[in-house]
């Protein structure tokens, strides 16, 4: 077992928790004070900074929420002054306005630690070379891979997303060990490579993924492990927190949060309550040391469950298992709740279906029409009209099983539906049009 | 006894029921040269399945496949009708008598006469049958 710094990652809990405990006060402290927009919101909370006297009365704060980083665009959040940032990077905006991020020397270092012990943990460092195709620019993921790499210094491929055939030459020729990028973007490379007539497995020395930037399940882990012979870890960040920071271990059991860097939290999102370890419920997040733009209770939206048992691989940092869906992907049919990562998960266990799938949303009358549109795999067709009926039964049987909601499949051909090489987009909701 | 030059190759391809699939399909054949000698498409709901008698059907084959086609190949039997008034009725009423269950159908009427296609539960079954009955079926060497 190969660590980047033991003395953190193996530090007992409780002075981790020590450690947390005067992180939390110091940073409430310099928000009372210097943040016009956090003084107002504990004021309003009726919170002081003095009222915090233990690690567990960071539940008295009040939440941050992702419209508050879009109201205040583009730098009123901002705790530190223009001159004092060296960098920014700006989301995407697919669900809004974008939001901005500013960074400090010190917060890159901290972003760059968080990535080097995270990739530390899954067995990479010098000696490897590790193809970076998260989009490189506004984006944190290239950028963001590519100093926690060249930290643990490992040789950095920075390929960005493109020109995929290009990719896999690249990955043969200068012998990628690892890559980073989207679950979708990997099938998508995958799939171009079969038809350049590669295998993954044995032209190239590929032997692990850092994927994330966008929900995937157990399932298509193991089948892109089978497929292409790698090892599939979680990475696990956003924007707001800095960008990709955490991933899971060689024990694949959720991503470690490093506690000297953030506080996590899970709490009912109606009773804005916090959950005990191994409660399912939202995921929420201080980043304790962070100067241009402190983060505190932040409510990402993200669905899912923590372990704070010390981990099989000796860490001792709370890991959070992978993103179950996102309050904001949530879709609400006929006042069930669905979310996309459970319609993946389904069709994971059916192989006459690749992995590819889109989901329509409609109004048919007054109800809400769910339509899934998935591709007939290569050889699971037979001339037979009754077997593709078949086939096609047996999804909606097993979606209307996992979802509890009627789902009409439509089977359509294989390589049919968009494929994307950054953060995939698989929900057409027609309903608000 | 030699049942097999009998037994003919016939394509199925899977199609989404949308605008264009089947020109994408014929125009692949036409570039490849393949020439269709007889066709069909049936439909279910959201999806069809198109089946062609083709002279060259491992080429079409392959070449759909490479364009991203789930296909098929099928076994089918061709029966020579008369093209005329009651033609079909001689032929269907051997098969009824004869005991052979159709899954699938499709006719054409070309210079040599008219021809009935079938998809068969026994193949081999199927065609002692029709041979014994008195039909005279077409060989796979007149396809390909």
């Amino acid at each position: 077992m190969v660590w980047w710094d033991p003395r953190i990652e193996e530090m007992p809990k409780a002075d981790l928790q020590r450690m947390q405990y005067k992180l939390l006060k110091s940073l409430v402290y310099r928000l009372y004070s210097f943040s016009p927009f956090y003084h107002d919101r504990m004021k309003s909370h009726k919170v002081h900074p003095d009222d915090i006297k233990t690690l567990a009365d960071v539940k008295k704060l009040p939440f941050m929420f992702k419209r508050d980083l879009r109201d205040n665009y583009p730098d009123k959040l901002f705790t530190a002054t223009q001159d004092e940032l060296v960098r920014y990077h700006v989301s995407s905006g697919t669900t809004g306005k974008p939001t901005v991020v500013g960074y400090t020397q010190n917060d890159l270092n901290i972003w760059t630690t968080s990535l080097a012990r995270a990739l530390t943990s899954v067995g990479l460092g010098r000696g490897d070379v590790i193809q970076v195709s998260y989009g490189y620019g506004l984006f944190t993921g290239g950028l963001g891979m590519h100093y926690g790499a060249e930290r643990i210094g490992a040789t950095v491929l920075p390929t960005s997303v493109g020109n995929t055939e290009r990719q896999i030459e690249l990955m043969q020729d200068l012998g990628a060990t690892a890559i980073a990028c989207t679950p979708s973007y990997l099938l998508h490379i995958g799939e171009v490579a079969e038809k350049m007539g590669i295998d993954i497995r044995k032209d190239t020395k590929l032997r692990t993924g850092i994927l994330g930037a966008e929900p995937w399940t157990e399932r298509m882990r193991i089948r892109m492990e089978d497929w292409l012979g790698i090892k599939a870890y979680d990475i696990y960040g956003t924007s707001e927190l800095s960008g990709p920071m955490f991933t899971e271990c060689t024990e694949q059991k959720g991503f470690h949060i490093w506690s000297d860097i953030a506080l996590v939290e899970i709490i009912d999102p109606k009773t804005e309550e916090p959950l005990e370890a191994g409660e399912k419920g939202e995921l929420t997040i201080t980043i304790l040391q962070k100067e241009a733009l402190p983060m505190i209770r932040y409510r990402i939206g993200d669905i899912s469950v923590m372990d704070d048992e010390v981990c099989a691989c000796g860490r001792t940092h709370p890991r959070v298992q992978r993103i179950q869906g996102r309050v904001d992907d949530m879709l609400i049919i006929r006042g069930i709740n669905v979310f996309p990562s459970q319609i993946e998960h389904a069709l994971m266990t059916i192989p006459e279906v690749g992995q590819h799938f889109q989901i329509v949303v409609d109004r048919k009358g007054a109800l809400d029409d769910l339509l899934v549109r998935v591709e007939l795999t290569k050889g699971s067709f037979s001339d037979k009209i009754n077997d593709i009926m078949k086939v096609r039964q047996n999804v909606e049987h097993k979606l209307r099983g996992s979802l509890n909601v009627n789902v009409d499949v439509e089977l359509v051909e294989p390589g049919s539906l968009p494929r994307f090489e950054g953060k995939s987009k698989k929900v057409i909701d027609k309903r608000s049009l | 006894m030699d049942n097999k030059k009998f037994v003919i190759k016939q394509i199925s391809v899977f199609s989404e029921n949308r605008p264009g699939r089947l020109a994408a399909i014929a125009h692949a054949l036409g570039e490849e040269k393949i020439n269709i000698l007889a066709f069909s498409i049936a439909e279910a709901n959201g999806f069809g399945v198109v089946r062609a008698l083709v002279d060259h059907p491992e080429k079409a084959h392959d070449k759909l496949q490479s364009l991203g086609f789930n296909i098929a190949f099928t076994e089918v039997i061709a029966v020579k009708m008369k093209d005329k008034p009651g033609g079909l009725y001689e032929v269907a009423k051997i098969l009824g008598d004869a005991g052979i269950n159709i899954e699938y159908s499709y006719a054409y009427s070309g210079k040599d006469g008219a021809v009935l296609i079938l998809r068969v539960d026994q193949v081999e079954d199927a065609i002692k049958k029709i041979k014994s009955s008195g039909a005279t079926l077409l060989e796979r060497s007149i396809f390909h």
